[in-house]
């Protein structure tokens, strides 16, 4: 990282931090706040956290790892999470898998050269009855075929 | 101040020491029932303390007597009656008129699946284990009668061990995520290594980042080390390599050893603690082979006698000379944890402590060089060991800097567990051995320097010496015993006053010499905080030891520790010292004998900054 990116990003989370109040309860949000605008948390992000609250950069590790939706490394713009759960299981959810890792040529898991997708699989989001079901960052798309879950790929920009 | 201590761990996370005489005083009792029989309690005790302090055993494994509770192993349940699910005892407060079951069948069921459950994911076995024997995970497995895994038994490793550092590795493949150590390293100490990461059957204790070791800001204290149960922690051993050392004849193998294993060893060999084991010891490690046995305590009245003559200088550059570069006060520098902690956390303040290498080092300096000439021995065949209670102790003789005798100044530090395993590899039951002394010529040695083996001991040492050097006088005090040294309060203060001082000293009549003693790095973090708010302005001599009690809690002793342990400890070490009959730094013949044949120049002459003395690396916190 260089140093002016480093500073830059120093200066923003003191303005986070700042917005939000340096007590450790309120690590959370301010967490939250850096993972929306950066994608990830990294590891100098972590640290200028801790210095600011006043923890140890090993606790908000702690935190950022706990959380499935949280990362620590940049990953792609669009996070794809396919439901793996049983009712989506059995809705039909192998052939979303395979259809998608076919058309962004990567294993779930893994991020595209480009950095435009990362897949993963989540369990249930309480979409059950309309299953297979995924979450596109923020966006629940339910009633899945493989042809559907292409179009809606294709459709990210 | 409490606000400081909310953000480091929630208030329901510390550890509430309740004065039970005081409560008792206003009858704030409670009367409870246990296993159907009447006790009276103080209000708010644990169930667990209510229940061992009347010697009904109750079985834990996070719960740590210097630690706050966790409540998170659930080994210590009991049944509360009314309430429906089993209550942990030891994160239980009695509040009201309850009655409890420590063993019915409902909790010894559920303690026994707990263990099932534990030893399924626990790899390994016993008896390839360090240990075996002395494993609070294995002690519970033989009491609740596991003989068979229920739950099965993982067969593969899940982690690789971490041998980055040069003082603790890793094994998370025995870790019981009971995060003892996790609160030690940040409540106890205030370093925060460790903490849990992710989460259900994915939790781990790990590093930031999941770095190595030994690229985090790890002081080496060891202090996990002596608070885990089980194996997933332990010190660096080089014994392989002493052994190879002193199996080959070409090799001349000395070791040295501390105050604080001497006073500890007993306990690996199934001594209570507090028996002294200095003469048993020094027979044990002739018969090992090692070729001279000497006193690290020599060298440590050598610290003095630098340290000292440097507080001095300080001094005079600061009050005579007017000079506002130098800095007081001066901080010892003894304990490599406390350098290492200052360096990554309060970097801008190195030049507070005192250049002084740690008594450790200044030995393997002297001979490597001195020693080596003496008896025209080559520096190259000399092997030299250090005994020591401490972990850090193992980072320290491998930095850089100490190879001022053109090798290695010191090859390996070995920690008081280490030795006793030694010992008994050698066949030896050091408790039955004869007594004999330590090898000339740096056998002798004084009781200051003995005494650096408790918290407050270097500051005891060093008052009694340079008290003497100012006025000419004996420090006024009983016996030369520094009452307000000694004791485990975690900041101490006092001051002496200097008056009727020698001629040569006149600067310094009158001056109220103010020092501060701290043990723990968390209490060494209090002293560095109120040195930048400049409240220790007119004080002059700090002396910081990074573990809880100094060395002789340090984190190569014996497992267990607990305040009581290292109290007994401590009291071996002040009871030996009365016994000494040279008990100042500066009398010891064998101090004025070397400054007279090598350090010629005086304490702080030429010579010694070569040899005794060191400098620091500005380390900070931020972890690439
Ligand atoms: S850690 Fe304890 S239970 Fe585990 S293998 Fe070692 S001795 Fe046995
Ligand atoms: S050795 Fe000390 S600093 Fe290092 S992880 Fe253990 S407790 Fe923390
Ligand atoms: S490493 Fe040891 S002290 Fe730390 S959580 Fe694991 S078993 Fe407990
Ligand atoms: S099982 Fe997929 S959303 Fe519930
Ligand atoms: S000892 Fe009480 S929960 Fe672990």
């Amino acid at each position: 990282m260089l140093v002016s990116e480093k500073s830059a990003l120093t200066a923003e989370i003191e303005g986070i931090v700042n917005e939000y109040g340096n007590t450790r309860d309120n690590l959370l949000p301010i967490l939250q706040r850096i993972l929306n605008k950066h994608g990830h948390i990294s590891e100098f992000a972590q640290q200028e956290v801790a210095r600011l609250l006043d923890i140890h950069p090993v606790e908000v590790y702690g935190v950022v790892t706990f959380y499935g939706f949280m990362r620590v490394k940049e990953e792609g713009r669009y996070i794809v999470r396919l439901c793996k759960t049983i009712s989506c299981d059995l809705a039909g959810k192998e052939a979303i898998a395979r259809a998608i890792e076919r058309e962004l040529d990567i294993k779930f898991g893994e991020t595209t050269q480009d950095k435009k997708f990362t897949l993963e699989y989540i369990n249930c989001m309480g979409m059950c009855d309309a299953g297979p079901a995924m979450l596109i960052n923020d966006t629940v798309y339910t009633h899945l075929t493989p042809r559907k879950a292409i179009e809606i790929l294709k459709n990210c920009k | 101040m409490n606000a400081k201590i909310l953000k480091r761990a929630p208030v329901s996370q510390q550890r509430q020491i309740i004065d039970k005489d005081s409560k008792a005083d206003i009858g704030n009792i409670v009367e409870i029932e246990i296993n159907g029989k009447d006790f009276k309690v103080p209000l708010g005790v644990t169930i667990l303390e209510a229940c061992r302090s009347n010697g009904i055993h109750i079985p834990t494994l996070c719960y740590h007597e210097d630690l706050c509770i966790a409540g998170v192993c659930r080994i210590c349940v009991v049944e509360v009656e009314g309430m429906k699910t089993l209550q942990a005892s030891c994160a239980y407060p009695i509040t009201n008129r309850i009655n409890v079951w420590t063993s019915s069948e409902k909790v010894r069921k559920a303690r026994r699946h707990i263990l099932d459950l534990l030893l399924s994911e626990h790899y390994g076995q016993c008896y390839t284990c360090h240990r075996n024997n002395n494993c609070e995970l294995q002690t519970l497995a033989k009491e609740y009668g596991v003989d068979f895994f229920r739950y099965g038994h993982i067969q593969e490793r899940r982690y690789s061990v971490d041998r980055s550092s040069f003082a603790v590795i890793r094994d998370m493949d025995k870790c019981v995520l009971c995060k003892r150590c996790v609160r030690t390293c940040i409540d106890l100490q205030e370093v925060g290594v460790l903490e849990a990461t992710y989460r259900g059957d994915r939790t781990k204790i790990s590093t930031f980042m999941d770095k190595p070791l030994a690229d985090v800001i790890c002081i080496n204290c060891g202090q996990c080390i002596n608070r885990c149960p089980t194996a997933a922690l332990k010190a660096n051993d080089p014994s392989d390599e002493i052994w190879e050392a002193i199996d080959n004849p070409e090799k001349h193998v000395i070791i040295q050893t501390a105050p604080s294993p001497r006073a500890s060893i007993g306990e690996e060999f199934g001594l209570p603690p507090g028996h002294s084991m200095t003469g048993e010891l020094n027979t044990a490690l002739r018969m090992i082979g090692f070729d001279r046995v000497f006193d690290t305590n020599f060298s440590a009245d050598l610290t003095i006698m630098e340290e000292g003559t440097e507080l001095l200088l300080r001094l005079k550059k600061k009050l005579v000379d007017k000079d506002d570069n130098i800095k007081l006060p001066q901080f010892t520098s003894c304990s490599p944890g406390w350098i290492k902690y200052i360096e990554h956390f309060y970097p801008d303040y190195l030049d507070y402590l005192s250049t002084c290498k740690s008594p450790q080092q200044m030995f393997g300096a002297i001979l490597k060089t001195f020693y080596a000439e003496l008896h025209n021995i080559d520096p190259a065949n000399i092997v030299t060991v250090a005994l020591m209670p401490c972990s850090a102790k193992k980072f320290e003789c491998n930095r850089p800097e100490m190879r001022s005798s053109g090798y290695k100044d010191i090859d390996y530090g070995l920690t008081t567990r280490e030795m006793a395993q030694m010992i008994k590899e050698a066949g030896l039951n050091l408790p039955e051995l004869p007594k004999s002394n330590f090898d000339d010529p740096f056998g002798e040695a004084s009781g200051a320097g003995l005494i650096f083996g408790a918290t407050g001991g270097v500051m005891e040492a060093a008052l009694r010496t340079v008290y003497e050097l100012v006025t000419g006088r004996q420090v006024p005090f009983q016996n030369l015993n520094i009452e307000v040294c000694r004791g485990f309060e975690g900041i101490k203060e006092a001051s002496i006053l200097l008056t009727e001082v020698k001629p040569e000293w006149s600067f310094l009549e009158g001056l109220e010499l103010k020092f501060i003693i701290a043990h723990g790095t968390a209490n060494a973090k209090k002293v560095m905080e109120m040195l930048i708010r400049g409240e220790l302005d007119d004080y002059h001599f700090v002396e910081i030891m990074a573990c809880p009690g100094g060395c002789i809690g340090g984190g190569g002793q014996p497992i267990p520790t607990s305040p009581e342990i290292r109290k007994k400890r401590a009291e071996a070490i002040y009871k030996e010292e009365m016994e000494l009959s040279v008990r100042k730094s500066h009398e010891n013949p064998h101090i004025k004998f070397i400054y007279e044949k090598f350090l010629t120049d005086g304490p702080c002459g030429h010579i010694s900054h070569k040899l005794l003395h060191t400098h620091y690396v500005r380390r900070g916190r931020y972890i690439d």
